[in-house]
């Protein structure tokens, strides 16, 4: 169990436990060890874990949570915040679905500890609305935890008090960026903002502020539970602990694998039952639909947040969607963009703008009815608002990068397309 | 060796202001960096992505968008390089993806900020090849158009209305490339401020309704400087006239003044003077007659002696010619002895204690206002005191190192803190939702208020909340206390004078009823109607621009110089028809004392006033201009000396050119066939030409511009260029003098009339679109202003056998009752500008209710 | 269709103030209690939103530029069940299109419709995080997901026999 601690004390049938079955399995202690140490050790241990956030960007937990001013000294008045991003909407993640309906003790945890660490009182777990039941697990989880005397007032007589609560979202995928689910909790709508000022600085409602993922929370327990050394250890590279892959798309058993950090591609799709269509792999992106194409010859690379940028693709949220020889990226591209365009907030111009312009043509590719011109508005959009600073924030350029990273390895392909359609729907390729 | 920081920019060393963004830095520094959503007033947002730039740093190159990067020192940065270049025309290419090609039709078309950009930055051939994304559009009321189809998504609109001017019924729906600027659903937008939304959007979404209607190119209308008639701000604007007619108003940046912004009053309230509510032709007792011959029956019927009714709303120059005609003895105030009393007072108490500007409360960190009802009163000031309310949210930004210009991150950043603002008004305010402290407090106790918090200044004893005030204005680095004549009660000037005289750092704004009540008492009158009526005898009366009817001098033999037809007009024993304050050169005094000069915005309105009074009292030769009467204003009254410097003299050359240089008017008129090729017509008055001769653009006295006019750059969104800083002064100083000095001499104060002591308190209730019978004879603020009711307490209503909806008859006026718990018992709440025809108390007898059938 | 009242019910206008104590205010409460009503109801009528926003103390622009903003608010009336189908890419790669073209078959009817007879009302979904199950669709009030879709899938679901 502790080569898969973040899933190990899962359910089969993925029902959440009773506060009493989950204290039962262990649970809770890793809170009790660390209201006993001060909250600078509990975030060094952590530290030397390196545990890089899980919600798409890799960026050191510690390291953010080092920004978080201690009681008293920000200006201003208020609590600190903690926010929990549960609002997983990445084409081909569902990874933090599991962890919200089947361990909500497992986030309750991670979320006193962390909030100990940074100083904050006051923790949300934003949900997408879509995920009923993870909303109401965590509700349940939250209110147990309160009546036990583990959230609230000075808990387990530490001295230290955290109020935790769900609210669940409403639909966007730009809610999940961080500063845009900070505006959302406001009320408002979510528009990304700039940074600086980071969240730690001025966040929600102008106070200091966590975001981190959900799956970066649920970790952290064990990482108090056994040490920064072993959380290392699980790892096969750098990047500390085990990884929630999931694998979905052309494999035979699309799911998900709890599997140390720096797996392979070929080791995932093999576990998942292999390759199915014609079962030859064309390509696959191995981070959720903002991650760019890879292919065959990168199938032994060690997949960790490092390692796929080297390859000039993204680890992202570390969920891979695979095709075969009889699917079609550009049918990909063109679903991912669809969304990246409708899910847009419409703040920034290249993204509210440009990538309508882009899904269109993809439509027309897949059709037959792009003209040679509409290519060159696909590597002028990757070229022009894909790197970072052109665009508000990183939606456009998630986009961007499975655009350029096809039309830098299925150049024939688009050209075939214009032919008539997509080839490969037709038989032809 | 100064420590001046600088920055490179496409190799150009230049200096900037610390702590500026880097398009703010360009653009001070004479470089116009392309741009959308920044706007000079509103900050920075990033949400375009047109102002991108390539910052140079350890030799490599990235694109940055200019207004959300702070500017530093030693900072390396490209404009005209390839990759930035391209970066911006994309931009505008992805812009227009929505965008229609309907510039040819567009009312905006020719001042467009997209328009300009477009070009600037080549955009040409249109690639995007699917079906446009269409809007509906919405009926917004009497004073805008909407055209969403328009919108370019730079949210300047609902950061304007929102954020900047507190509106709430206009918001954006939807999302991604479906969003839409407008209201839950049809309907008149609420904010008194929302004509500003015509110069705010960059685009063709919003723009001035009327106009809209029969539009121009800029470049076929004159442009005439001008300041606002509508209440004592003074607010600069630019009229624009086409074949006679004038079509169109805008704001004129003034650093001290209105800055950017108008309020819709000043935007649409000159339109009047194209309504057929003018006094058209001469009348004797009624009649037409032509103008000499009216002139020779003026001449008669004041031949034995007349005295002269001044019009605090008429120029100097009118008001100077009617005292010379009548002489100082007989020069009285058109307005209740009160009134020109408090006048006085104003004037008095500006001459002790520094002065704020409209620009010095935007930048106040704690305000104290008096009883003034500012919204309805003098609305661009309360414009400026919602910025006001933001100091406390701005400095807490400031300490988590958050720049101010970065606007969204100081709103998240401040907390929400309100700077200490506090209301004393006995009625709830517009701008109790952004104060700090709204405190209710009868008519006649706002003063003791003020004199409380004066009292605890000075470390005497004080009611708590007086306290409370005096703790955070002491507290302030830069407070002002706010006062006027809006509440039409006596004290409030004098107590608001003597909190700041307890208060070193803190300025005095005190705010009269109109546009030149400060010029009108600094040169002083023997008192006010009252007194008039009690001096007349038999004699008849000159009435300049006033309304005699439901005064006591309603009765006497009247000759009227009016640019509105009014009931004195129709009944008077001669009319004579003048120049509104739009159509003839003349100089008035603001609030803070500033004299200012607005130009004729159209070459063949009827005469000045000054003209027909001097041709009725040969008072100066026909060839004299306005030079001549203000040289002779400073002889005879010194106090106004300075009025002569608002603005250079008639004969500076070059004159400055009203129309633009690509003026098509003269050679390319469509009217009737004909193609002029005379004479333009000569302003004797102006130094402005009424052709494109003259000087033009960064050539021209703040004074007589009426906008940058740089190449490439027509539209309101240039305005930054003419600004020595954005948002500062003009390039060349703001325009205007105080003519309102430390220790000056001061005219002698007419006597105040005691109050009566019983009866119902008047209480003026202000409309901010409706301050003037002017502003309800002209379209379109006559359709946006309220309905005239009295108000009155529920109980006291009762009392007085009325009840809501009732009408009832007060000093000749009939008006609807509404019942308002809100309103203190005892008090009646009344048209201001009727309140300012009746005594400060009313008794309840004279309330008389309508029997109804 | 929910009938109309000019009030809030008491339950809701509870639980709406509710919100404004669990979230800090009325600002943050904005957009849960657009989801109170939908609950509720379904969906959020100009009535109910008009009602809300006037409890809430904000105006109706300001409550319509949420309600418009988050797609899962439903400002038209919808079917007694709502089914979002996914549209993301797995669910694309494993067949995705044929379940949606059976599902527009049997309701007769395209995504944002609903059926005539008030049953239906079908919508296409960002990517349902179930991914495991595609081609997954997420049926009625708790969003129930279910999946792998094919076409005699769709035809058991409508049916009520899965
Ligand atoms: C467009 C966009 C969408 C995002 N969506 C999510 C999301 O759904 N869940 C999430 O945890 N992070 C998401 N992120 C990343 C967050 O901004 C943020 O980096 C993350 O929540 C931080 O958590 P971590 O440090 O634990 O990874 C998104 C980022 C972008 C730019
Ligand atoms: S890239 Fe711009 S428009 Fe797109 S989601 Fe981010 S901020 Fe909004
Ligand atoms: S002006 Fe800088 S992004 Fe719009």
């Amino acid at each position: 169990m502790t080569e898969t601690p973040l899933t190990g004390r899962a359910r089969a049938d993925r029902a959440p436990h009773t506060l009493s079955e989950w204290q039962a399995a262990g649970g809770y202690e890793a809170v009790a060890r660390a209201l006993k140490l001060p909250p600078s050790e509990v975030l060094d241990r952590v530290d030397q874990a390196n545990l890089n956030g899980r919600g798409g960007a890799g960026f050191p937990a510690a390291k953010k949570w080092k920004f978080m001013p201690e009681p008293g000294k920000s200006p201003g008045d208020g609590p600190s915040y903690l926010v929990v991003n549960g609002d997983e909407m990445e084409p081909g993640a569902f990874k933090d679905r599991f962890l919200l309906e089947a361990l909500p003790h497992q986030l309750v945890e991670g979320a006193i500890i962390t909030a100990y660490a940074t100083h904050a009182s006051v923790a949300y777990v934003l949900i997408r609305d879509e995920y009923r039941t993870a909303i109401a697990n965590v509700k349940r989880a939250i209110l147990e935890a309160e009546a036990a005397g583990l959230l609230g007032r000075d808990i387990l007589g530490s001295g230290f008090s955290l109020t935790m609560k769900v609210k669940p979202s409403a639909g966007r995928y730009i809610v999940g960026e961080e500063t845009a689910l900070i505006e959302s909790l406001e009320g408002k709508r979510a528009v990304p903002r700039k940074r600086p000022p980071f969240p730690a600085q001025s966040g929600l409602f102008g106070r200091p502020t966590t975001v981190n993922n959900v799956e970066t929370i649920s970790l952290v327990p064990h990482i108090l539970e056994h040490g920064p050394q072993w959380f290392r250890a699980l790892s096969r590279t750098e990047e500390g602990g085990t990884k929630l892959y999931a694998v979905s798309g052309r494999v035979h058993k699309p799911g998900l694998i709890e599997a140390p950090m720096g797996t392979t591609a070929r080791e995932l799709i093999e576990r998942s039952g292999g390759v199915s269509g014609n079962g030859v792999l064309r390509c696959f992106q191995p981070g959720g639909g903002a991650s760019g194409f890879l292919e065959a010859a990168e199938l032994d690379i060690p997949l960790d947040f490092g390692n796929c940028a080297k390859a000039g693709s993204m680890f992202g949220t570390g969920t891979m969607i695979v095709l075969d020889q009889t699917a079609c990226p550009i049918g990909v591209l063109a679903r991912h963009q669809r969304f990246y365009a409708r899910e847009s907030c419409g703040w920034c111009t290249p993204c509210r703008d440009g990538l309508p312009w882009v899904a269109r043509i993809l439509d027309a590719l897949e059709e037959g009815t792009a003209r040679p011109g509409d290519l060159e508005i696909l590597r002028m959009t990757a070229r022009e608002a894909g790197p970072r600073g052109r665009t508000f924030c990183d939606l456009m350029g998630g986009a961007m990068s499975p655009l350029a990273t096809a039309l830098a390895r299925f150049g024939d392909l688009f050209e075939a397309h214009l032919d008539g359609g997509c080839p490969i729907r037709r038989g032809i390729l | 060796m100064s420590d001046t920081p600088k920055l490179r920019i496409d190799g150009r060393e230049v200096t900037f202001r610390p702590g500026v963004d880097l398009l703010t830095a360009c653009i001070e520094a004479g470089v116009m960096v392309p741009h959308f959503c920044w706007h000079g007033a509103l900050g920075s947002v990033g949400a375009c992505r047109l102002c991108a730039v390539t910052v140079t740093e350890n030799g490599r190159d990235r694109i940055e968008m200019s207004c959300m990067t702070p500017a530093t020192d030693g900072m390396e940065i490209k404009l005209r390089d390839p990759e930035s270049e391209d970066f911006r025309a994309r931009v505008i290419e992805w812009l227009m993806v929505n965008h229609p090609h309907d510039c040819a039709v567009c009312e905006a078309g020719g001042a467009c900020h997209l328009q300009d950009m477009t070009v600037a930055t080549g955009h040409h051939a249109r690639r995007a090849r699917f079906p446009k994304r269409t809007h509906r559009n919405q009926d917004l009321g009497p004073l805008l158009t909407h055209e969403m189809n328009r919108c370019i998504a730079c949210y300047r609109c609902t950061r304007f209305y929102r954020g900047y001017a507190g509106g709430r019924d206009l918001d954006v729906f939807g999302a991604h490339d479906n969003v839409y600027f407008g209201r839950a659903e049809d309907g008149v937008l609420e904010s008194p401020f929302a004509g500003n939304l015509a110069e705010v959007c960059p685009t063709g979404v919003f723009n001035d309704k009327g106009w809209s209607k029969g539009y121009a190119r800029p470049w076929d209308m004159m442009h005439s400087p001008s300041v606002c008639n509508g209440c004592s701000v003074g607010c600069n604007l630019t009229i624009s006239e086409r074949h006679g007619r004038i079509r169109r108003v805008e704001n004129r940046y003034h650093g001290a003044i209105n800055g950017f912004f108008l309020c819709d009053r000043g935007r649409f309230g000159p339109l009047w003077v194209e309504s057929d509510a003018r006094l058209a032709t001469p009348l004797i007792r009624g009649a037409e007659v032509t103008p000499n011959a009216a002139l020779a029956a003026a001449r008669e019927v004041i031949a034995q002696g007349a005295i002269g009714i001044a019009s605090p709303r008429a120029s100097l120059e009118a008001n100077y010619a009617l005292r010379r005609l009548v002489g100082a003895e007989r020069f009285f105030a058109g307005v209740p002895d009160a009134e020109a009393a408090q006048d006085a007072a104003i004037v008095a108490a500006l001459a002790s204690h520094p002065i704020a500007s409209l620009k010095d409360i935007e930048t106040a960190d704690a305000a104290l206002v008096l009883g003034e009802d500012l919204t309805g009163h003098a609305p661009r000031a309360a414009l400026a005191l919602r910025q006001t309310t933001r100091a406390a949210e701005r400095a807490l930004a400031a300490e988590k190192g958050v720049p101010h210009w970065l606007d969204n991150a100081v709103r998240v950043a401040g907390e929400g803190r309100r700077a200490a603002v506090t209301l004393v008004t006995p009625l709830a305010d517009a701008l109790d939702g952004v104060a700090a402290r709204a405190l209710r407090r009868d008519a006649d106790a706002v003063a003791a208020f003020g004199r409380a918090v004066a009292a605890a200044l000075r470390g005497e004893a004080a009611q708590d909340d007086a306290r409370a005030v005096a703790a955070e204005l002491a507290a302030a680095e830069a407070p002002v206390v706010i006062a006027g004549a809006g509440l039409g009660v006596a004290g409030t000037v004098e107590a608001a004078a003597e909190v700041v005289a307890a208060l070193p750092k803190a300025r005095l704004a005190l705010f009269p009823a109109e546009a030149n009540s400060l010029g009108l008492a600094l040169m002083g009158v023997a008192g006010g109607l009252e007194a008039a009526a009690q001096a007349r005898g038999a004699r008849p009366v000159i009435a300049l621009e006033t309304d005699l009817e439901g005064t006591p001098l309603a009765a006497a033999q009247v000759v009227a110089l009016e640019a509105l037809a009014t009931a004195t007009t129709a009944g008077a024993q001669v009319a004579l028809p003048v120049a509104s304050f739009a159509e003839a050169a003349g100089t008035f005094v603001n609030h803070e004392g500033r004299a200012q000069r607005a130009f004729a915005a159209r070459p063949d309105g009827p005469p000045a006033a000054w003209r027909v009074l001097s041709a009725l009292g040969g008072l100066w030769d026909a060839d004299a201009r306005v030079d001549d009467v203000l040289a002779r204003l400073a002889e005879d009254l010194p106090v106004l000396a300075g009025a002569a410097e608002a603005a250079p003299g008639s004969g500076t050359k070059p004159c400055a050119a009203r129309a633009p240089r690509r003026y098509s008017g003269r050679t390319a008129d469509d009217l009737a066939g004909r193609v002029p090729e005379g004479m333009p017509p000569v302003d004797p008055d102006g130094g402005l030409s009424w052709s494109m001769e003259g000087a033009q653009g960064a050539a021209v006295d703040p004074a007589r511009s009426s906008g940058p006019a740089e190449d490439g750059l027509h539209s309101p969104s240039a305005a930054c260029l003419a600004q020595a800083y954005v948002g500062g002064p003009l390039k060349g100083g703001d325009p205007g003098v105080r003519v309102i000095r430390p220790g000056m001499e001061l005219a002698r104060t007419p006597d105040a009339p005691a109050h009566p002591a019983e009866g119902l308190r008047v209480i003026p209730l202000h409309d901010p679109f409706a301050a003037h019978p002017s502003d309800r004879a002209g379209a379109p603020l006559a359709e946006r202003a309220g309905r005239p009711v009295m108000r009155l307490h529920p109980e006291d209503a009762a009392a007085l056998g009325l009840s809501e909806g009732a009408l009832a008859t007060v000093a000749g006026a009939r008006l609807p009752v509404v019942c308002d718990a809100g309103l203190p018992r005892g008090h009646v709440g009344l048209p201001a500008a009727l309140s300012r025809r009746v005594p400060a108390r009313i008794d309840a007898a004279h309330i008389t209710p309508e029997d109804v059938q | 269709m929910t009938p109309q009242t000019s009030h809030l019910p008491e339950p809701l206008r509870d639980a709406i103030l509710g919100a404004m104590d669990s979230f800090g205010g009325a600002r943050p409460a904005m957009l849960e209690s657009l989801r109170l009503i939908q609950h509720e109801e379904g969906w959020v009528s100009d009535d109910r939103l008009a009602q809300a926003a006037a409890l809430l103390g904000v105006s109706a622009a300001e409550l319509e530029n949420l309600a418009t903003f988050y797609s899962m608010i439903f400002r038209r009336p919808v079917g007694d069940t709502v089914i979002l189908l996914c549209d993301g890419a797995s669910c694309w790669l494993n067949g995705g299109d044929a379940v949606r073209d059976r599902l527009m078959e049997r309701l007769g009817i395209g995504f944002g419709q609903t059926t005539a007879d008030g049953k239906y009302t079908l919508i296409n979904c960002a990517c349902l995080g179930g991914c495991d199950k595609a081609p997954a669709a997420a049926l009625g009030r708790d969003r129930r997901l279910v999946g792998p879709l094919d076409a005699a899938g769709v035809d058991a679901l409508l049916e009520g026999r899965e």
